[in-house]
């Protein structure tokens, strides 16, 4: 099946300025800048079953960011793993779509996420289980910049590099921002891109982590790629979408209210 | 006979192995020190060297127990629990993925080492943790059953061996170990002595010079923390009216306290707790830390006498 990709990740976006302006809460602006990395996922690139979302087969998403959980949860409920009208209840007490992604509440979901840092060592545990059962099956991971400020994360690329897991293939959000200011003025990152080539990695670098087709060739790029893994950094735009949103720090973690919710929900239905 | 539990821990992770093919062991370094080094050398594919890297090998251990696979993670105790407890939370317990949390070189008894090497708070901090089961064996043999007993168990646990060599309390031909039960040992009217680890052994000793003064314990090996047996505990506190717990770990927050709580609720009676103040250790020989903390036989003996005033 083909999707549109175009007008998945519009509905996307659409469907976390409402799902986060329902909660009143959460994490609009990495949720934004995700969208065309997990729609590229999920409608074009990984082998799954919605019908099963527990398919030992599978190919599996590790949302390593997990505070971008509406993105993940837009991506699954257009792909049919729950219905769309749930979105909404996100964060809601009796609501199976929690702050950040449990795979015990949301089918859909494979791993828990929310305390950054620990999904790129989870991504590895599958693959070497994925290696262990002869299964063929790619672990995605998607990391934010903030993010891998996190020690772990490098204790992680040396695992990876190290089991030569050719089949986890991991991404970067590198938006620029986080919650207290931007990249370098919290925590500077440095050469990333020479960092995770240092670590052992395949690199490719994407000027636009924006564009689906972009996205595209370098999974393609990435699944040919032997005997290590594969970090695909994607410059992309924090808030992509919503114009007062974008590359504007203060909308890392706060819902807009009022008129500012409706010109979010404009700003996607314009998109 | 008479080894460490780490070594019987090291003994049946080769026997799982070999039992079954989803068992996987990981080891941050310390392959050699906590006895996974065998699990490694009789099936390399399986076990992982994660490096010292902790929070790593917890996290990835929860990566492959999402796929079906039983890793068992082993590290001393202070590395596996304190440094990698966020993980431990939010990888393991959260999902509630069933991942083997193996602590060694725990308590005191670690010996020589000094402070930062002996965790005196993991039975606290891991009991603390929605979702974990916890356990610490008495001796060699109980530590082989528990192991086996853990890859029957279908969720995150944490086992809790030792460095130092214990006697070896049960009989390896008959003991069958209940996971969610206690085993009385002995069985006395006066008072109840609720141990676990290599104290059950200690407890066992201090029964038998109590039972020479006319003094009858029970004495209760109170091998799984959480759950715990609380129906026991009750049963105990009626029988007996007064309870004793004796843990190589703090007194805050480990059995004793566990043991507080369930019967502050259920069965108020005195609850005297022998364990390691809230201090950090010291280096010594493992067996001349026990006596250091006081964790021996004429120490329970004295306070089984405060307590009953005889
Ligand atoms: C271990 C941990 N520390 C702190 C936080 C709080 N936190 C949530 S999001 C965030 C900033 C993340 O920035 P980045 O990775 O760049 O995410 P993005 O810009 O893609 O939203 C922080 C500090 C957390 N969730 N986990
Ligand atoms: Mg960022």
């Amino acid at each position: 099946m083909q999707y549109d990709l175009q007008a998945i990740t519009k509905q996307m976006r659409i469907d976390i300025v409402e799902s986060v302006n329902a909660a009143g809460c959460g994490h609009p602006g990495g949720s934004l800048s995700a969208v065309d990395v997990i729609a590229t996922l999920y409608f074009k690139h990984m082998n799954i079953d919605p019908a099963n979302p527990r398919w030992a087969d599978r190919d599996r998403f590790v949302l390593s960011k997990g505070h971008a959980a509406p993105a993940l949860y837009a991506a699954l409920a257009e792909r049919g793993y729950f219905p769309r009208e749930d979105l909404i209840t996100l964060r809601k007490l009796d609501s199976y779509l929690q702050g950040h992604p449990n795979m015990n509440d949301t089918p859909g979901v494979d791993m828990s996420t929310g305390s950054l840092g620990q999904g790129l060592s989870a991504a590895n545990g599958m693959a070497l289980a994925g290696r262990l059962d002869g299964k063929d099956y790619y672990v995605y991971v998607l990391l934010g910049d903030g993010e891998s400020q996190e020690g772990q994360v490098w204790e992680a690329a040396m695992s990876a590099a190290h089991y030569k897991l050719d089949h986890v293939i991991a991404f970067l959000d590198l938006n620029g921002l986080q919650i207290d200011g931007s990249n370098d003025e919290v925590m500077s990152l440095g050469d990333i891109a020479a960092k995770w080539r240092a670590f052992g990695w395949e690199v490719i670098e994407l000027p636009d982590g924006n564009d689906c087709n972009e996205i595209s060739v370098a999974i393609t790029r990435a699944k040919a790629t032997v005997g290590k893994p594969t970090m695909i950094i994607c410059h992309t735009v924090k808030g992509k979408g919503v114009s007062f949103m974008e590359n504007a720090v203060e909308w890392h973690g706060q819902a807009p209210k009022g008129e500012l919710a409706e010109r979010a929900l404009a700003d996607v239905h314009a998109l | 006979m008479n080894s460490a539990t780490r070594e019987a821990f090291g003994a049946a992770l080769v026997e799982l192995g070999a039992m079954n093919p989803d068992v996987v062991s990981l080891d941050a370094d310390l392959a050699g020190a906590t006895k996974s080094a065998g699990f490694k050398k009789a099936f390399p594919e399986r076990f992982f060297d994660m490096g010292i890297a902790e929070a790593d090998m917890v996290s990835t251990a929860a990566g492959l127990a999402s796929a079906g696979k039983i890793p068992f993670a082993s590290s001393f105790s202070v590395f596996i629990v304190d440094r990698a407890l966020d993980q431990v939370r939010n990888s393991v317990c959260y999902p509630r993925l069933n991942v083997k949390l193996v602590g060694s070189h725990a308590g005191p008894s670690c010996g020589e080492d000094g402070g930062t090497h002996q965790a005196m708070e993991d039975i606290a901090v891991m009991r603390s943790l929605p979702e974990m089961c916890v356990v610490v064996p008495a001796d060699d043999v109980e530590a082989r059953a528990a192991v086996l007993a853990a890859a029957e168990y279908d969720g995150p646990m944490y086992l809790r061996v030792a460095r130092l060599a214990s006697p070896t309390v049960y009989n390896a031909d008959s003991y069958s170990f209940d996971l969610l039960h206690g085993d009385i040992i002995c069985d006395g009217d006066d008072l109840t002595i609720v141990a676990c680890g290599m104290m059950v052994g200690r407890a066992l000793e201090a029964a038998d010079l109590l039972a020479d003064q006319g003094i009858r314990a029970t004495v209760v090996n109170m091998h799984t923390i959480k759950p715990i047996d609380a129906e026991l505990l009750e049963e105990c506190a009626r029988k007996t009216g007064h309870i004793i717990t004796v843990e190589e770990a703090s007194v805050v927050g480990g059995l004793g306290s566990a043991v507080c709580e369930v019967l502050a609720e259920r069965y108020p009676v005195p609850v005297r707790r022998i364990g390691v103040p809230d201090v950090f250790g010291r280096s010594g020989e493992g067996s001349q830390m026990l006596d250091y903390y006081r964790l021996n036989k004429e120490h329970i003996v004295e306070v089984a006498h405060e307590m009953l005033g005889r």
